[in-house]
């Protein structure tokens, strides 16, 4: 049919599915900035990113909040595609290939290769913990309704849950950057076929079968 | 108050060192509570009021001599009245003057994150500098003595200064110089140490066996001393802390969480950076186009 006139690209992420990413992707960035300003002095300054220490303290809560539902509006859709098969093992064994560039090496990958199957379980955990212990340590809506032991747990946990969020976030970031084509498939929508076969060589095949697509 | 009055010893979320060029001639201060010679009278509550300027909503009476019921922001010390039946069966009325106690080791300032909201003096007082306060109550969380208060005015915390702006001019903390009884005196911290080892014998005496004096070690002893009857029960004067200490959990916090969590962060944003540039990025090649081309027009032969 009109297939080699058909542009070489597939649709990686809908227009919906996008605006929900950033919409994550800035929320995070608020929620992480003004936590940070919180949790080590020598990041205080970026409580500059809303306004000041005071309007940090103000914002932080509703900006995490608005993080964790987006990011379940987000990730719910694609949740299915997260599930981790036997092949994953194999390409978690051969991390050393992985941060080598060998892809020729690895097993064929799906949708999402098992290091983005464990970052959205880890994340989704992470701000999980995150809006419970926030809830928490809510000064001026919660903590009344608190023990002070709960509080103090509370802010031990948040604290950590946002480290692993941090990381998790760097991670994903560095592997965005580095796998050329993935900010474009995250801004656009659309990745080359090449790319396709490339890093997800199972997905890519489901894609081009006639009935394929999702 | 600011350095021109008292130098500074230890402010929060600062990690270069304070003001020290002066050197502190300023001998470390107490505030010395005798709980036996206390009568109730709520002087040093109205004296706090008027010196610092705090008026509280009038509340409402619960049947008990607490008024107003619990420190607030407008009241910075509160009388908390006990009554105890002794092993002998005689009712004694523990009347205790709560406050901020001013630790050497203050778990509020080790939990603020704003820089130089909390501060402590050469002296040993420990003061919040509200101009400076974020409003996020975390000195609430790592007080061991539940004394801080936030403001539903203005989000700040607020608590007993031990009078730091009289102290600074040489003056006695105004409920010192309002006590009618001499129940609550102030001087060096060794004086006031002294002072209460007499009067601790003195009760003892008198068949306060027990007596003794509060200066809790878990906190590295507390510029705000009390003389205790009972120094063997601390409960029993309103729950006060028997070994108070700044929560593990709140000193994992603010201690080693800190330097781990951001040296872990910097280092993996670091090692992917240093992949990146040793590997080079990670490009879709010709070929790969070609073979994914290839494969797509064979499945759709």
């Amino acid at each position: 049919m009109s297939d080699r006139h058909s542009p070489d690209v597939l649709v990686r992420y809908t227009p919906a599915e996008r605006l929900r990413h950033w919409l994550v992707a800035i929320l995070f960035v608020c929620a992480a900035a003004s936590g940070l300003a919180l949790f080590h002095p020598a990041l205080f300054w970026l409580g500059g990113v809303l306004g000041g220490g005071a309007w940090s303290v103000v914002l932080h809560p509703f900006a995490g909040l608005a993080m964790s539902l987006a990011f379940y509006a987000f990730v719910r859709p694609l949740w299915h595609h997260n599930r981790l098969e036997p092949r994953d093992r194999a390409w978690l064994r051969a991390m050393r290939d992985v941060v080598d560039k060998r892809e020729d090496r690895l097993p064929e990958v799906g949708r999402y290769n098992a290091g983005q199957k464990i970052l959205t379980y880890v994340l989704a955990a992470a701000l999980l913990a995150l809006f419970a212990t926030g809830i928490v340590i809510w000064r001026v809506y919660f903590s009344n309704y608190f023990a002070i032991g709960v509080i103090r747990f509370s802010a031990l946990l948040h604290a950590f849950a946002a480290f692993v969020l941090v990381v998790g976030i760097i991670v994903h970031v560095a592997a965005a950057v580095w796998v050329k084509g993935s900010v474009a498939a995250m801004t656009g929508g659309t990745v080359t076929i090449g790319w396709a076969f490339k890093h997800h060589r199972a997905w890519f095949r489901e894609m081009i079968r006639p009935s394929g697509g999702r | 108050m600011p350095l021109q009055s008292l130098d500074i010893r230890r402010r929060s979320a600062t990690t270069t060192p304070s003001p020290a060029a002066r050197a502190a001639a300023t001998p470390e201060v107490a505030k010395l509570i005798d709980t036996s010679k206390c009568i109730g009278c709520k002087a040093c509550q109205t004296a706090c009021m008027e010196w610092n300027d705090l008026r509280d909503e009038i509340g409402t009476t619960t049947g008990v001599y607490d008024n107003p019921r619990d420190l607030t922001p407008q009241s910075w010390t509160v009388m908390r009245f006990s009554e105890y039946e002794n092993p002998k069966g005689d009712l004694e009325w523990l009347i205790r003057k709560d406050g901020c106690m001013h630790c050497e080791d203050p778990g509020c300032l080790k939990a603020c994150p704003a820089p130089g909201a909390i501060v402590q003096y050469a002296n040993g007082i420990v003061d919040f500098h509200e101009e400076n306060c974020i409003g996020c109550g975390y000195c609430v969380t790592g007080c061991p003595f539940d004394v801080p208060r936030i403001s539903k005015r203005d989000h700040k915390a607020y608590k007993c200064t031990l009078c730091s702006d009289r102290v600074a001019v040489g003056l006695e903390p105004a409920c010192v110089k309002a006590c009618p009884t001499g129940a609550i005196s102030y001087g060096t911290k060794e004086q006031m140490t002294h002072d209460a080892a007499e009067r601790v014998v003195d009760l003892k005496s008198r068949g306060f066996e027990q007596a003794g004096l509060y200066d809790p070690a878990g906190v590295g002893g507390t510029h705000v001393m009390y003389v205790l009857h009972h120094a063997d029960q601390p409960g029993l004067y309103s729950g006060l802390a028997a070994k108070p200490t700044v929560s593990p959990m709140v000193r994992l916090w603010k201690g080693a969480t800190k330097p781990l969590a951001l040296g872990t962060m910097v280092l993996v944003a670091l090692a992917g950076f240093l992949n990146y540039v040793r590997v080079g990025p990670n490009e879709t090649r010709d070929e790969d186009e070609d073979q994914a081309e290839r494969e797509k027009e064979q499945t759709h032969v």
